[in-house]
C-alpha cells in the first residue's frame, strides 16, 4: 500500500469539489456545519474576523479542540499552520488531521520560506492571489490551493479579483507560444514544469477553491461560476443571524451554483449575514493576504 | 446515442464524464431528478457521502432514483456513491445492492493509499491501479452479490445484477478498464450490442 502519494493528496481535494469547506471552532458548530452538508470544517480557535479582531500572534489551534471535533464529525477535518511553520505542521500530521492549510490568516512564522509540503504524508492547501504564487505552492508539494481573498472580512471583492487574477493568467499561457514559457516561469517566480502543464492543460495542475470574504450563498454561486472547484467560508457562518440556515444556504448555492431558481429560493428569509469590513477601509498592514511568499 | 447521467451535486463528476468522453462516451451532470429521464445509465462519484445524501434528499431524487433503479437501468457507485447504493446501515443507503458498508473504514487521509488490486470483469482477469481516499469497505456482501475485484481477499468491487460498486476511484487514473466495463452494462441493457 502506498501512502501520500501525490494522487492520493490530490485526489481528497478532488471528492471535495463542488462543497463547502467550513470554519468551526467548537464541536457544536463542526456538527451543525456537518449536518448543513459541508464537505469538511476547517477546525480553529478563532475565526478570522476574531482573530482580526484580538490582534496578537495567531497561532496553530490546540490540538485538543481540534482531536475533539475529529472524534464528533465524519467529514474530513482541516486545521492550520502558521507559514512556514513546519514544527506545527508535524503536530497536525502526528493528530492526523485530513488536510494541512498553511494559512495567511495565522501570523506568519518565516518571513522567506513556505513549508517543503514534500515532507508531509498529509495533504496540504495553501493560499494564493494570483498564478505565480499558486505554482510555486505547488512546487512545494501543495497537493489543492485556494484564492487568499482577505479572510474575516465578508468583503467578497478580493477573493474576485484573485480568482480572476489566476484565470487571467491560464488563459494567457494557454495561449502563448512554447519559446515564450521559460521567460514566463522566470517572471512568474514559477517552476518551469508547472507552467508548462498550465500551457498543456489549460488549468492548474490542483483543485482549487476560493476563500476569504465569502458571506451568502449569492457569493458562492458567483465565485463557482468564476470558475472555483467550491468554497472556504470563514466567517460567514458562525457570524451570521442564523448559521444553520446560512450554511444550508451556502451548501445549496454551491451545489446549484448555476441555477438562479434554485439560488433565489435559498436566499430568501437567512437573516442578517455577518456584519464584515468593508476592504477599502483596511491598512495594508491589516491585509492578511499580503502575506506569503 | 448511448447517454450517461452522473449525479452532479457535489463530488468528482466532472473526472466520470471526463473518462466517459474519452472512451467516446457521452455523460452529462445531473443536477436534477427530472433530468434522468434523459439517462440509460447513472453514476454515482465519489465525495462526500454526507453532503451528497443531504442534498439528494433536498431535491426528492430519491423516487425517480427508484424507478430508474426498479426499470433495471444500470447503476455504478463508487467510494460515496457505493455508500448510498448500500443497504441502510450507515443511515444513507438507498438499499439498491445487497452489501453493507462502512464509512472511512480504511482510517483518516492520512491511510489513503493506491494499490494494485485483482479485478475480474466478465471474464477477463486483470490488474488495476486503484486510488483509495477515505475509503468505505465492505463488510457484508448478499447472495446475490458478485465480488469483481478484490484487495488481500476484501471485495472492494461488486455488482448486483444493474448495480455496479466499488470502494475506490477508477476516475482518478489513467485505466479505462471499469468504466469500458460500466459501459458495455449500459450498451447491454440498451440493447446496443
Amino acid at each position: 500500500m502506498e501512502k501520500g502519494t501525490i494522487r492520493v493528496k490530490a485526489g481528497l481535494a478532488e471528492m471535495l469539489k463542488g462543497g463547502v469547506i467550513m470554519d468551526v471552532t467548537t464541536v457544536e458548530q463542526a456538527k451543525i456545519a456537518e449536518e448543513a452538508g459541508a464537505v469538511s470544517v476547517m477546525a480553529l480557535e478563532k475565526i478570522p474576523a476574531d482573530i482580526r479582531g484580538a490582534g496578537g500572534v495567531a497561532r496553530m489551534t490546540d490540538p485538543e479542540i481540534i482531536v475533539k471535533i475529529m472524534e464528533a464529525v465524519s467529514i474530513p477535518v482541516m486545521a492550520k499552520a502558521r507559514i512556514g511553520h513546519f514544527g506545527e505542521a508535524q503536530i497536525l500530521q502526528a493528530i492526523g488531521v485530513d488536510y494541512i492549510d498553511e494559512s495567511e490568516v495565522l501570523t506568519p512564522a518565516d518571513e522567506r520560506f513556505h513549508i517543503n509540503k514534500w515532507g508531509f504524508k498529509v495533504p496540504f492547501v495553501c493560499g494564493a492571489t494570483n498564478l505565480g504564487e499558486a505554482l510555486r505552492r505547488i512546487g512545494e508539494g501543495a497537493a489543492m490551493t485556494r484564492t487568499k481573498g482577505e479572510a474575516g472580512t465578508g468583503d467578497v471583492v478580493h477573493a474576485v479579483r484573485h480568482l480572476r487574477a489566476i484565470n487571467d493568467e491560464v488563459k494567457r499561457i494557454t495561449g502563448l507560444p512554447k519559446e515564450e514559457l521559460m521567460t514566463t516561469a522566470k517572471e512568474l517566480g514559477a517552476p518551469y514544469e508547472l507552467v508548462v502543464y498550465v500551457h498543456e492543460n489549460k488549468k492548474l495542475p490542483v483543485v482549487n477553491f476560493s476563500a476569504g470574504g465569502i458571506a451568502t450563498p449569492a457569493d458562492a454561486a458567483m465565485i463557482m461560476q468564476l470558475g472555483a472547484d467550491g468554497i472556504f467560508v470563514g466567517s460567514g457562518i458562525f457570524k451570521s443571524e442564523n448559521p444553520m440556515k446560512m450554511a444550508q444556504a451556502i451548501v445549496e448555492a454551491t451545489a446549484h451554483f448555476d441555477n438562479p431558481e434554485v439560488l433565489a429560493r435559498v436566499s430568501r428569509g437567512l437573516g442578517e449575514p455577518m456584519a464584515g469590513t468593508a476592504t477599502s477601509s483596511l491598512d495594508k498592514a491589516q491585509m492578511l493576504s499580503q502575506r506569503g511568499w | 446515442m448511448l447517454r450517461i447521467a452522473v449525479l452532479a451535486l457535489q463530488g468528482a463528476y466532472r473526472e466520470h464524464i471526463l473518462a466517459l468522453k474519452r472512451e467516446g462516451i457521452y455523460g452529462f451532470e445531473l443536477k436534477l431528478p427530472h433530468q434522468l429521464e434523459e439517462a440509460d445509465g447513472l453514476i454515482m462519484p465519489g465525495g462526500e457521502s454526507t453532503a451528497i445524501y443531504r442534498l439528494m434528499k433536498k431535491y426528492g431524487f430519491e423516487d425517480q432514483l427508484g424507478c430508474f433503479f426498479k426499470a433495471g437501468k444500470p447503476i455504478w457507485g463508487t467510494c460515496a456513491g457505493m455508500v448510498l447504493l448500500a443497504d441502510k446501515d450507515t443511515g444513507m443507503g438507498l438499499g439498491y445492492m445487497d452489501i453493507t458498508v462502512k464509512r472511512n473504514a480504511y482510517g483518516r487521509q492520512i491511510d489513503s493509499f493506491e494499490e494494485t488490486i485483482k479485478t475480474d470483469l466478465g471474464g477477463a482477469k486483470k490488474e488495476f491501479r486503484a486510488i483509495f481516499i477515505r475509503a468505505p469497505k465492505i463488510l457484508r456482501t448478499g447472495k446475490n452479490v458478485q465480488v469483481l475485484g478484490s484487495l488481500n481477499g476484501e471485495a472492494v468491487m461488486a455488482r448486483e445484477v444493474n448495480v455496479l460498486a466499488c470502494s475506490f476511484h477508477p476516475e482518478l487514473g489513467p485505466d479505462p478498464g471499469i468504466h469500458d466495463y460500466f459501459i458495455e452494462m449500459v450498451k447491454n441493457n440498451k440493447g446496443e450490442n
